[in-house]
């Protein structure tokens, strides 16, 4: 089992005229959470549908647990789970009977009991999924996806729609399949998720990655993006400096104020977040149109895949 | 082999235990032709003619109720949600999960077929079925046909909102003119000349000829054909057309 879970190299996919993917490449490592950023329309859910076996690719080369994706093998199938960004389930089944069914469908499969307690929905097994909440169908979304004990589990925005302590929870779940060696390409809108969560993570824009690498080197290493000081002087107003070289300034700045006698009300000293890096990066007014990632021609997908 | 049997097996399980808890799909795909049944056995009570024909021609509804009208909302609903994906991305064959859905639609054709026939030896007069076998076959082959059309049919709805009025744009003409509730032999010459070109009315002549009047599969043999000649169709339709997901309207 070495190598890398997923590969991809100079991976394209066009639409028509339209090329959504205009040749990406990555590699996530087994064991490693990956997230996967960038606007709507940026190729990202596209990418992530031919990884899954969903779409076929137009050019360029993937391999996911050493298997071609689109060749969709029933061993490629039982050893991913997906968790996709909007499914529905059988409106009268129940949360376990809905668990236990899909347990039926993998060759190797984890207890009913076990995945329905890690993904929070004890209490819930009796209910009939009409009745569950937006948050707690995605956690039957989350259990569906984990049921087949997968090695590479693929999450598109997976936090949508939940309070506050349910995505601690959720994080807590991902986290966990961590800890259990399992791969996570994590798809997600929320920086602050990929910040918290990701090992390394890849911004997409217009097709392509923009940037790659760990949260904490892409803000590091974003020059552009300087730390912020900040206090309130003492009128009440916020002040506010950009700077590269915190230490200095705030030296100056403490030293400035201790010889006054005052104090600098609420100083903080902030690193750039991952959320700065992405919105610099993707702001540059992009040349192209917003395009919807789906086909747009109706007749397009005119013949199932096999 | 047996592996892709006992994921149908278990898709099938799963199906009938749903469908009965779905009270409107429960009603319109079981109870409604047994409902119409009941009706027009109590209006024509004692004449024998017409339960004649009522009986064959409910029964031949009931196999389109159950396969095409079923399926066709079904297909959409399932596509719209999304499970048609999820399913997808399962180690399950798609072989063995389609099999799993017509499996419940079939089951409900049987039940229905089955009832009818009681009905119309203890209370319509028609007695038992006279040929079994052709009375199997003609259910056979209307099953096949009248599934695959539902499962191409559900290809050309937009959306589930909108499979009532699609399906029963196509169902209610098609039982009228079919003589469901009627001699077809008795109808005008251009309502006659539509029903000829369509697969129900042949059905209902099949099931005429096994249930009541006890003519042979060769005499009905053309009938079969028509049948045979639409059930092609329906399944090129269904194949070619078949997709996974939503398309975005």
């Amino acid at each position: 089992m070495s190598g890398a879970a997923i590969e991809v190299k100079g991976l394209r996919k066009s639409y028509g005229d339209f090329e959504a993917v205009r040749g990406i490449g990555f590699e996530v490592r087994r064991g490693e959470v990956f997230g996967l950023l960038g606007p709507n329309g940026a190729g990202k859910t596209t990418t992530v549908e031919i990884l899954e076996g969903y779409r076929e690719r137009s050019a360029g080369e993937v391999s996911v647990l050493g298997l071609d994706p689109g060749k969709r093998s029933r061993t490629f199938r039982a050893q991913v789970g997906i968790v996709l960004q909007s499914t529905g389930i059988y409106r009268h089944i129940r949360v376990r009977e809905a668990v236990a069914h899909f347990a039926s469908l993998y060759p190797h499969h984890r207890d009913v009991d076990e995945v329905i307690a890690l993904t929070g929905l004890q209490g819930k097994e009796d209910a009939l999924a009409r009745t569950l909440s937006g948050g707690q169908l995605r956690r039957l979304d989350l259990a569906l996806a984990l049921i087949g004990d997968p090695e590479l589990i693929f999450l598109d925005e997976p936090t949508t729609g939940f309070d506050p302590a349910a995505r601690r929870a959720a994080w807590d779940t991902i986290r966990s399949l961590k800890a259990l060696g399992k791969t996570v390409l994590l798809t997600t809108h929320y920086l602050d998720e990929a910040q918290e969560l990701a090992d390394r993570v890849a911004i997409i824009k217009d097709g392509r990655i923009a940037v790659e690498g760990p949260p904490s080197t892409l803000t590091g290493t974003a020059g552009t993006a300087p730390c912020m000081v900040a206090y309130r002087n003492g009128s009440g107003g916020l002040v506010e400096h950009r700077t590269d070289d915190p230490t200095t300034l705030l030296h100056e700045l403490t030293g400035a104020a201790l010889a006054r006698g005052d104090r600098l009300e609420a100083l903080t000293v902030t690193r750039p977040t991952l959320e700065d890096v992405y919105l610099e990066l993707t702001a540059e007014a992009s040349e192209e149109p917003v395009v919807d990632e789906e086909p747009p021609a109706r007749g397009r997908r005119r013949r199932g895949r096999r | 082999m047996t592996e892709v049997a006992r994921l149908a097996w278990r898709q099938y399980r799963l199906e009938r235990k749903l469908f009965w808890r779905n009270p409107s799909a429960a009603f319109f795909n079981f109870l409604l032709p047994l409902l119409f049944l009941a009706f027009f056995g109590a209006i024509l009570h004692g004449k024998q003619k017409d339960l004649n024909v009522i009986v064959p021609g409910i029964a031949g509804m009931a196999v389109m109720s159950t396969t095409f009208t079923a399926l066709a909302f079904n297909m959409t609903f399932l596509r719209e949600q999304g499970i048609l994906k999820r399913i997808r991305g399962t180690p399950i064959p798609s072989f063995s999960y389609l099999c799993g859905i017509a499996g419940n639609a079939i089951t409900n054709t049987a039940i229905q077929i089955a009832i009818i026939a009681v009905a119309g030896r203890v209370f319509f007069g028609t007695g038992w079925p006279k040929d079994y076998f052709e009375l199997f076959v003609f259910v056979s082959a209307g099953v096949i046909c009248f599934a695959s059309l539902g499962v191409a049919f559900s290809h050309a709805i937009p959306n589930f909102d909108s499979a009532p009025a699609y399906v029963n744009a196509v169902f209610l003409p098609v039982i009228f003119v079919s003589g469901v509730f009627y001699d077809a032999a008795n109808a005008p010459g251009f309502l006659k000349g539509i029903a000829e070109a369509l697969p129900l009315k042949h059905l209902i002549d099949g099931l005429s000829g096994s249930m009541v009047k006890g003519t042979s599969l060769s005499a009905n043999i053309s009938a079969l054909g028509v049948i045979a000649v639409w059930a092609a169709l329906g399944i090129l339709l269904a194949v070619r057309g078949f997709s996974w997901e939503q398309r975005r309207a």
